[in-house]
Order: C-alpha cells, then structure tokens, then sequence
C-alpha cells in the first residue's frame, strides 16, 4: 500500500480519460432516466449510470492497487507477456450466454408445441422470446467465443502482448454490457423487429463504439507482431469484425424519436429497407457465423491435430473469394417478392456460386487432418470440431440448394428455413465452437481437461439431438410448403391454413427433444470445464507430450 | 509462381490487406442495393396508398414490439395458391411507408399482407385475447392484455415528425392534429370523423376494441390490422403497366 501512494505515481491519459467519459455519460444517463418516455427507457437509462458509475471506480481501483509503472510489460524474460484475463472472461461469458441461448431456445420450442406456456404475459411472449433466443446464442454465445478466440489468436500468431491496457477490458465487458441491454429489452418490448439487428439506437450507438474499439485492439496487436506474415486465421477475424462494422451502420441508420424515447425509425423504407436488411441479415451468417468461425478452424484444428494447414494456396482463393461472394447472397431471402426480378436472380445466382469457396474451407479444414486420421478415435475434441467442418460442408450444401427460385418457393416461410439455420448454428458453430472451448479452458487455466468421456457423452447426446432437430424440421417445413399448395381434384385449395399448423405438433414435439438434448450436452460441458478449472493438478506432462509426429 | 507470391503484400501489410477487404465486399452491396434508389420501376405507381394515421401507426408499433413479424408474413408472392389464398400478391409500393417495412421470413400463422376487412372487430378482439377461442387448432400467444393496456400516444406527433424527415409525406396539418385524430379514430359518430378521413383517405373510424371508455393498446392494434392491404383498389389496377 505504501508502495501506491508513492508519489512519481500519475494516472495515464487512458485511465483519466475513460473514467471522466463514463463519469460524463453517468450523468447524461441520469438525465434521460427522468425525462424518458417509457419506463422501459428509463430502466435502462439507469442500468446504463449503474455501468458507467462502475466501470469509474473500476478504474479507480485498479489505479490504486496497481504499481507505479504504467502499464504491464509487453514481454517477460524475454517471451510475450500475454493478456488472457479478458479472454478468460469471454470465455467464461460465452459458457454462460450459451447455455441460456440454448434454454430460450427449448423454451421456445414447447411453446410453439404447446401455446398455453406463452402464460398470456407480454414479457414470456414467444414474439419476446425468439429475439432473446436468436441473440443469446449468436450474439451472446457466437459473440463471445469469437471475441475470446480472436484475442487468443491473434497474440499467439503475433507472438505478441494484446494492444491497450483498459481497451481489451472495455471490449469484453462492453460487448457483454450491450447483450444486457439488448436481452432486457427484446423483453420489455424495446425492439427495431429487423432480424438479428433488433437492438434499438442507442444499444447500437452503444455497440459501435465497443466494435471501433475492437477493431483496433485487434489491429495494434497486428502491428506489434514478431512473423512478418499475417497467419490466415487473423485475415477471417479481420475480415469479420471490419464487415460486421460495414453491416451495423447501414442496417442501423435510424433517426430517433427522441433523446429521451427508445423507438427510432429507419432511413429505409419498404422494398429498399428489405434489401438493406437482408443484406446485412445474410451476411451475419456469412462474416459474424462463418469467416470469424473459419477463423477459429484455421487455428484450432492445426493445433489440435498437430499439423499444418492443408494447402496455403487453397486458403487464399477461399478466402478473398468467399467474403467476395458471401455480400451478393442477401436477396435469396426475398425470391418472388416485390423486390425486382434483377436483384432475386443476382442473389439466387451468387448463392449458387458461393458453394464452391464454402467447401474450399471445408476441404481445407478437414485435409488438415490427413497423416493423423487416427485421432479422431482418440481425441473426441478433435472429433468435434471435424464434425463441425463436415456439417458445414452439409449446410453450405442445402443454403445454395435452397437459393434456387423453385426450391425457394417451397422452402420459403416454412420451418425448413429454421432446420437449415439449426445444422449450421449447432452443427458448425456450436461444434467448433466447444471444440475451441474445450481447447483453451485447459490451456488458459493451466489445468488438464477434466474427462475425455464427457466430452464424448457430450459430443454423442448433442450429436442425436442435432439429428432429430434437423430431420423433424426438414419433415415439418417440406410438408407444410405441400400442404399450402395442395389442390383437389376440383381445383380448390386443399387445406385451410390452420389444418397445416395442426400437422406440424408432432415434429415440433420431435424438435424440442432435440433441443433439450443439445441443452443437456451443454449442461455436460459446463460440468466438465468446471471441475477442470477447480482441479489442483497443473498440466504439465501433458505439454510434453505435444511433439510434432515427424 | 510469382502470382502467389505477389499475395504477401496483403499478408504482410495490415492496412491494405483491411483495404483490400473493404473493396471487395464493397461491390456486391453497391451493385445490389444503390439501383433500387434510383431505378424508376422499383416501386409501382399506383394509387391510394398513403400514410398510416396515428392510431394506425401507433397499432403498428405495437405489432413490431410483440414481435408479430417473426410468425406472420406481409408479403403474398405471385404464387398461384398463395393469390387465392390471400389475395393479389403484394406490391412494392404498398410497404412504401413502412420503416422498417415487416414483409417476414416465416409463416408459422397466415400472412397477414391482406388480413384488413376479413375478419370483424369482434374476430380480432377475441382471438387477440384467446387465440383458441375461434381457432381452436392455433399455436399463437394469448395477448388479452392488449385489451386493458391503455395505448399510449402523447408523443405520437413526434413520432410522425421524424417520419415527415425521412421523406413520408405526413403534413404538418397531420402531425398538429396527431393526438386529436387518435381519439377521433377510436371513437364512434365522433363530428371530427369526416375531418380525419379527409386527411387520410379510407380511414376507418370505430370503436375498434369494444370499450368505448378508452383507447387501448388492442384500439391501435386492430386498427393497424383492418386497414392491411385495402389501400389499394385491385379493380382498378394495371398489372401489365407494371411489369418489371
């Protein structure tokens, strides 16, 4: 303590700066909470003061407590002095947003099986639900994993010390800031309804500068690196975060009311605010879900499989071609609407073509393992993440499939669209993403993995669950997208809407077993990481025993 | 050879590879979405469709919180089963207004592009309450607390200011009279109808939830949804003018 109050001790322009910028925005929040228009508004008005009030005596704290050096070391004895604590928070958050991402979604899953559990209450609404639902695990989950791999990553490759000293922090717990203000108001009604871009302005003013920040922790520990060449996993990352930047601002520029009203209204409007929407919407599937998820491949599955990159070439073609192609794709989510015939065939014909650069990155993934098929009987990690390349392969199959107009027709608006998402979102990105999980928690925390079999329960439970997910929604979908079109030998129309929505209950029955059994894998995995995180034993031998094979 | 070679000047030069990036997914976007501001047959020309009155607007707010779009669609493709389904399949310009426009992505219940008209007041206010009441085999929520929330609209007008700025063409005649017009759209016989209908064409003035003691949140609401997809008179509409 006496060491603290030494007095060549001064506060960086950092840490005075940000402390007096959420002092500032403490007292603007304050300001809104009385004059706001909704006590909705006014809630999170105050759960913003709550933060900033927070985050300066963080700061304040962490001032005092720290020595009287700036900052810490960038190197220690010579090697990199890594910054893991805010990855080992995100990672810990991931867990966590995962699992309840994966409850809403059973939740929602029995309501549409049985409506009385929507209980009459606007906040348990499956209408509420589904937004927390979509954003808990791509957001939440999907986010977290890829703010955590992305900063692990990029230091490792760099062999160099994560850029900033608070920047990092302020990343992490920003990031998890605007999933609280977002989930909390899918609840309480505060909504845009643009799909997977429903936070209202000032989340989104909230999540920009958090994203700027990201960018450029990211980049200044680019720049810090000690190989000349940018590893291929860093171009994904980068690929993700400066697009999903682009995509934020135009699928979000909307004038508000009010300073003191939640609701906005988009510049877009109509048949131009379509387009605009999906094609952010479809590119969050293709920069958010899969370059940053590409990313985690091209480290994780070396490193786990012990051997190089399949073929450098085939990753740069798969790399500048699929982030060309992935931007067209968006209109594939508006065939035979208003929107003009041009756009739908451009959507429709890229979609088609983007086929090919998305098994580029399969078969880049997967050929990492060749020489070392042999530890997919041994490793159930590696397992895992393989499998999660293969249902990648899969659903990059069925997306162009289903871009084609004729299929289209059927598929659209029907529960095939939700059963495609699903192998993507649990088959691809949940998988490598556990993979990654299971990976670092060992790795971070310096402690061997707990229990192989569990991964192994964990890999098999979720993996039935996936199939029952994805089989009872391509039934359901494909079966209702007939029925609304079946005619009698008379020439009317077959089926009255609501005798289609009758025959879907069994395979939304089948489908939130499948659910509930992915739940339950997750459940074995949060079991698993703990008692390796709370185990005594350090993991020593086993670094040894990574040698390369040759 | 060389040809890859050349590639280690984005692998060894952070900003232009993050350059490289942003042009490259620059161009798909561009070619896809600037046209259709300035293509003259994006948008049909038709007439009769206009803004949303207050009342509606607000009804309209009210199906974007509950979420609404996430299960109904308001988009009826040219399908032949979907037009005799629903109705003639949906133009670009009767979403002109909408910000942000609620075309859907999934029909878990019946569009809704056309739902204006079909069903009476009484339809809408028990099946908003008890969906299973008149469809017995339906899956949506119960919204019965539609019908005891009172609507709130005192900052309706400022609501229609910030549209009026994005080019919909709400009067400042409209926005003054904002709050008045709610009242008088949710009321029956009231002397002001005839000045609302002048101000927006084929307003339907009633009272909407069978309460006439006050405007709620279910007035707004089925206001909103009779008045889906009846802007437009099909009879007198030109299909062919119109072909894009």
């Amino acid at each position: 303590m006496a060491n603290a109050l030494a007095p060549q001790k001064r506060m960086t322009i950092g840490e005075g700066g940000l402390a007096l910028t959420f002092a500032a925005l403490a007292l603007l929040s304050i300001v809104i909470a009385a004059k706001a228009y909704t006590p909705e508004y006014a809630f999170h008005a105050y759960l913003f003061t709550a933060a900033s009030i927070a985050a300066v005596f963080a700061i304040a704290n962490r001032y005092f407590d720290r020595p009287a050096e700036k900052a810490p070391p960038v190197t220690a004895d010579g090697r990199p002095n890594y910054n893991m604590g805010p990855v080992k928070f995100a990672i810990i958050a991931s867990v966590f947003w995962g699992v309840a991402g994966f409850l809403i979604g059973v939740i929602i899953a029995l309501q549409l099986a049985y409506p009385g559990l929507n209980l009459d209450l606007p906040w348990t609404s499956f209408g509420r639900l589904r937004p927390l639902h979509t954003s808990a695990v791509i957001f939440a989950f999907g986010g977290n994993v890829l703010i955590a791999t992305s900063f692990y990553v990029v230091q490792r490759t760099c062999r160099a010390r994560l850029a900033g000293d608070l920047a990092p922090w302020f990343v992490v717990l920003g990031y998890n800031f605007f999933i609280l203000i977002a989930g909390t108001g899918y609840l309480l009604g505060i909504t845009q309804s643009k799909e997977y871009a429903e936070p209202e302005w000032y989340s989104d003013l909230w999540l920009t500068v958090v994203w700027v920040v990201y960018l450029l922790v990211f980049l200044a520990t680019i720049w810090r690196r000690k190989e000349p060449h940018i590893y291929v996993a860093n171009w994904f990352y980068l690929a993700f975060i400066v697009t999903i930047a682009v995509l934020h601002l135009g699928n979000n520029a909307t004038v508000p009311v009010s300073l003191f009203s939640p609701k906005s209204y988009i510049v877009w409007s109509g048949v131009q605010d379509a387009m605009v929407q999906w094609w952010y919407g479809h590119n969050a599937v293709g920069f958010f879900l899969t370059a940053g998820f590409l990313a985690i491949m091209y480290y994780f599955i070396p490193k786990q499989a012990d051997r190089p990159v399949y073929s450098y070439r085939l990753s740069i073609i798969h790399f500048w071609a699929l982030i060309f192609l992935y931007i067209w794709a968006g209109p594939h989510h508006l065939h035979y609407t208003a929107l003009p015939d041009w756009a739908q065939t451009l959507g429709m014909t890229f979609s088609i073509m983007l086929w090919m650069p998305s098994w580029g990155g399969m078969i880049n993934g997967i050929m990492t393992l060749s020489g070392a098929w042999d530890k997919l009987r041994t490793d159930p990690v590696l397992r895992m993440m393989v499998v999660s390349v293969a249902f990648y392969g899969m659903s990059t199959f069925e997306g162009p499939m289903m871009s084609v107009k004729v299929v289209n027709s059927l598929s659209h608006y029907t529960d095939w669209t939700i059963g495609h998402v699903h192998s993507g979102a649990l088959g691809w990105v949940a998988y490598i993403s556990f993979g990654a999980i299971y990976c670092l928690v060992p790795w971070l925390w310096n402690r061997p993995l707990y229990s192989l079999k569990l991964v192994n329960w964990h890999f098999w439970i979720s993996t039935i669950g996936i199939v029952l997910y994805i089989t009872a929604m391509w039934v359901s979908g494909i079966l209702q997208g007939l029925m609304w079109r079946a005619y009698t030998s008379l020439g009317f129309l077959e089926y009255s809407f609501v005798e289609t929505v009758e025959a879907m209950h069994p395979f939304y029955v089948i489908r939130a077993l499948g659910g509930i059994l992915f739940l339950s894998g997750a459940l074995i995995m949060v079991f698993n990481l703990w008692m390796t995180v709370k185990s005594e034993t350090v993991a020593g031998e086993a670094e040894i025993r990574l040698q390369p094979a040759e | 050879m060389s040809l890859w070679q050349k590639h280690a000047i984005f692998e060894k030069n952070s900003i232009v590879l993050l350059i490289g990036i942003l042009i490259v997914i620059a161009v798909g976007g561009l070619v896809e979405i600037v046209p259709l501001f300035y293509l003259k047959n994006t948008i049909e020309k038709v007439e009769g469709v206009r803004p949303y009155t207050p009342l509606e607007l607000a009804g309209r707010n009210i199906y974007v919180r509950e979420g609404c779009y996430l299960c109904h669609s308001q988009m009826i493709r040219p399908l032949r089963d979907e037009v005799e389904r629903y109705g003639h399949y949906s133009l670009a310009a009767e979403s002109m207004y909408d910000r942000p426009f609620q075309w859907g992505s999934k029909r878990t219940g019946p569009d809704l592009a056309r739902v204006g008209g079909k069903y009476s007041d009484d339809w809408h206010r028990d099946h908003l309450a008890e969906p299973r009441s008149v469809v017995p085999g339906s899956v949506m929520p119960a919204y019965s607390f539609l019908a005891k929330n009172e609507l709130d609209y005192k900052h309706i007008a400022a609501d229609m200011k910030v549209q009026a700025l994005l080019g919909v063409p709400y009067t400042p005649e409209m926005i003054e009279n904002a709050v008045k017009d709610v009242e008088v759209q949710a009321s029956v016989d009231n002397p002001d109808a005839g000045d609302l209908v002048k101000r927006y064409p084929k307003a339907l003035a009633r009272d909407f939830d069978g309460n006439p003691a006050r405007v709620s949140e279910a007035d707004a609401l089925i206001a909103y949804l009779q008045m889906l997809g009846t802007s437009v008179d099909f009879k007198m509409y030109d299909d062919k003018a119109n072909i894009r």
